[in-house]
């Protein structure tokens, strides 16, 4: 017997997709912002490109590699490749009142936005050829695969009993240790710790912030694949995280000196990026324990990349990868089933077992993401190179690569 | 004799700055936006995380070209109303012009720089009185 469409559920997953595309484009500002005036259009580009880039790949394979049928819990086949036989019908795996074809669509988003996160580690010296090379391999043997092991039928984390409701190993560990790993393999950016590199347009990234909570919504709420109380516990503690790590890491600022407005759009931020993994399994209050918890992880882990001297430069490790690790293992200690009966228990609600599974999960997807995309940078450094020449980054990427000037 | 009086103020002095010239009829002049540093060295801002030094500070500079009869009036208007006490205060410095010409009327010289209304005309209003 097949299964009926429900309006309700498919009206609010195709807000869902809107609010999660608008993401993206937020991120290319909130980054934008904090760039150099010379590096602006170059910064954007490198997000608004994932609209382009994987608007194509997911509708030819990637889709497919993710969600096509399993094979070994490692990989999706190739059943799905051009997007045939994803219809108006539903997939009884994935969103059983909505149109396969929507889910599709709704996670492709997803897949738009996490490699759109990493580009903060490289801003303001890569090669954009490289950048693209790079990027496609990326989401081919990163993101599909992961995505794969974590929400595909039969991946094998899945398998395992990962709870992850919205991308906290699949988005924002795997995007936060990538970073890291990239930030490694490319180097610092000309003159870092010589010369400041002040942020050239905060009003952007505090634009870009606000955008991406809006955008959060659809991000969080709508993995709850309906119209239903699951979503709108969602919203609420992705609401309520986001506010708590705003209002922690303004207080930290404060302590140190001055309350920063970019650092109250940087905690929320990270609030939302912690309550990722949680959000349909966990209460509201149990959210603003991930919110206050992860703001001075992520205040203090951007200290702890600067002391030495990495230049991850816009902290996709500190804000996303470390804020989701944090939110991912707070998912094993506070999901209950008396939020989302199609969750679980996490170790506070007598299930230490959940706590064990998430921490693989952790551990496996930094290892994995950091691992692939060293080896990956290095080999593109080597072959075709990362970074642009020293006179290019001198004269700023807006004009000795796109041969535009943002401010004329 | 031309002069040139190029000021390095305070933003935060500009109005008072302003101010001051109109009140004794310094009616033209041009002003921008620089950047840099002297003894003062440069201010802590609030990043991310934590705060970082900026060397290089906003400060206004303020161009007049004005007949040297007119010169030492004016650099005392400046020094009054850009004045704080605080070290930043600024520098002013004073160039000889070469010449002056208006676009509009080909005047040139210290015809060039007059207006109605301005120091000159207050002079002479003052010396018939």
């Amino acid at each position: 017997m097949g299964e009926a469409i429900n309006t309700g559920d498919t009206a609010w997953i195709l807000v869902s997709c809107a609010l999660v595309l608008m993401m993206t484009p937020a991120l290319g500002f909130f980054y934008g912002g904090m760039a150099r005036r010379k590096n602006i259009l170059s910064t954007l580009t490198l997000s608004y490109a994932f609209l382009a880039l994987i608007g194509v790949q997911w509708v030819v394979y990637g889709y497919s590699l993710a969600f096509g049928e399993d094979i070994g819990g490692f990989i999706g086949g190739l059943n799905y490749l051009g997007l045939s036989g994803v219809g108006a019908a539903p997939n009884p795996d994935y969103g059983k009142t909505i149109p396969h074809s929507l889910f599709a669509a709704f996670q492709m988003m997803f897949a738009v936005i996490t490699p759109a996160l990493i580009t903060g580690a490289f801003v303001e010296r890569v090669r954009f050829k490289s950048f693209l090379l790079f990027s496609l391999i990326w989401v081919t043997v990163v993101y599909d695969p992961l995505c794969h092991w974590v929400w595909g039928k039969g991946g094998w984390l899945a398998a395992l009993g990962v709870l992850d409701f919205a991308g906290g190993t699949v988005v924002h560990i795997a995007a936060g240790f990538s970073a890291l790993a990239f930030a490694f393999a490319i180097g610092p950016r000309k003159g870092y710790g010589k010369t400041p590199m002040e942020p050239h347009n905060i009003t952007f990234t505090v634009l870009g912030a606000g955008l991406l909570w809006v955008g959060w919504f659809g991000f969080n709420a709508g993995s709850a694949l309906g119209a239903n109380g699951v979503a709108v516990n969602a919203l609420l503690t992705t609401n309520t995280s986001a506010a708590t790590a705003g209002l922690v890491w303004m207080l930290l600022s404060w302590l140190d000196g001055r309350p920063s407005t970019l650092g109250l759009a940087t905690g929320m931020v990270v609030g939302l990026a912690a309550v990722t993994p949680a959000s349909g399994f966990v209460t509201p209050v149990a959210a603003m324990v991930i919110g206050a918890v992860a703001a001075p992880l992520g205040y203090y882990g951007i200290r702890f990349r600067i002391k030495r001297h990495w230049d991850e430069s816009m902290d996709v490790w500190a804000c996303h990868g470390l804020a989701s690790t944090w939110g991912t293992i707070a998912t094993g200690l506070l999901a209950t089933i008396a939020v989302n009966p199609n969750g679980g228990n996490g170790l506070f609600y007598g299930n230490p077992s959940q706590l064990g599974v998430q921490l693989l999960a952790t551990v496996v997807t930094m290892a994995f993401a950091f691992g692939v995309t060293f080896i990956l940078a290095k080999v593109l450094d080597w072959s075709i190179g990362l970074r642009v020449s020293h006179a290019e980054e001198e004269v700023g990427l807006d004009i000795s690569t796109h041969g535009e000037r943002a401010y004329s | 004799m031309l002069k040139k009086i190029e000021a390095i103020i305070r933003e935060d002095k500009v109005n008072d700055v302003k101010e001051a010239l109109k009140e004794i009829g310094i009616l033209g002049l041009s002003m921008f936006e620089i950047r840099g540093h002297g003894r003062q060295g440069g201010i802590t801002l609030a990043g991310r995380s934590g705060t970082y030094q900026v060397d290089m500070l906003t400060k206004i500079q303020v161009n007049i070209i004005l007949s040297e009869h007119n010169l030492e009036e004016t650099i005392e208007a400046i020094l009054r109303s850009a004045y704080t006490g605080e070290t930043g205060d600024g520098l002013i410095f004073v160039y000889p012009v070469e010449e002056v010409i208006r676009i509009r009327t080909r005047e040139r010289g210290h015809e060039a720089v007059m207006y109605p209304g301005d120091i000159d005309e207050r002079k002479g209003l003052a010396a018939k009185a």
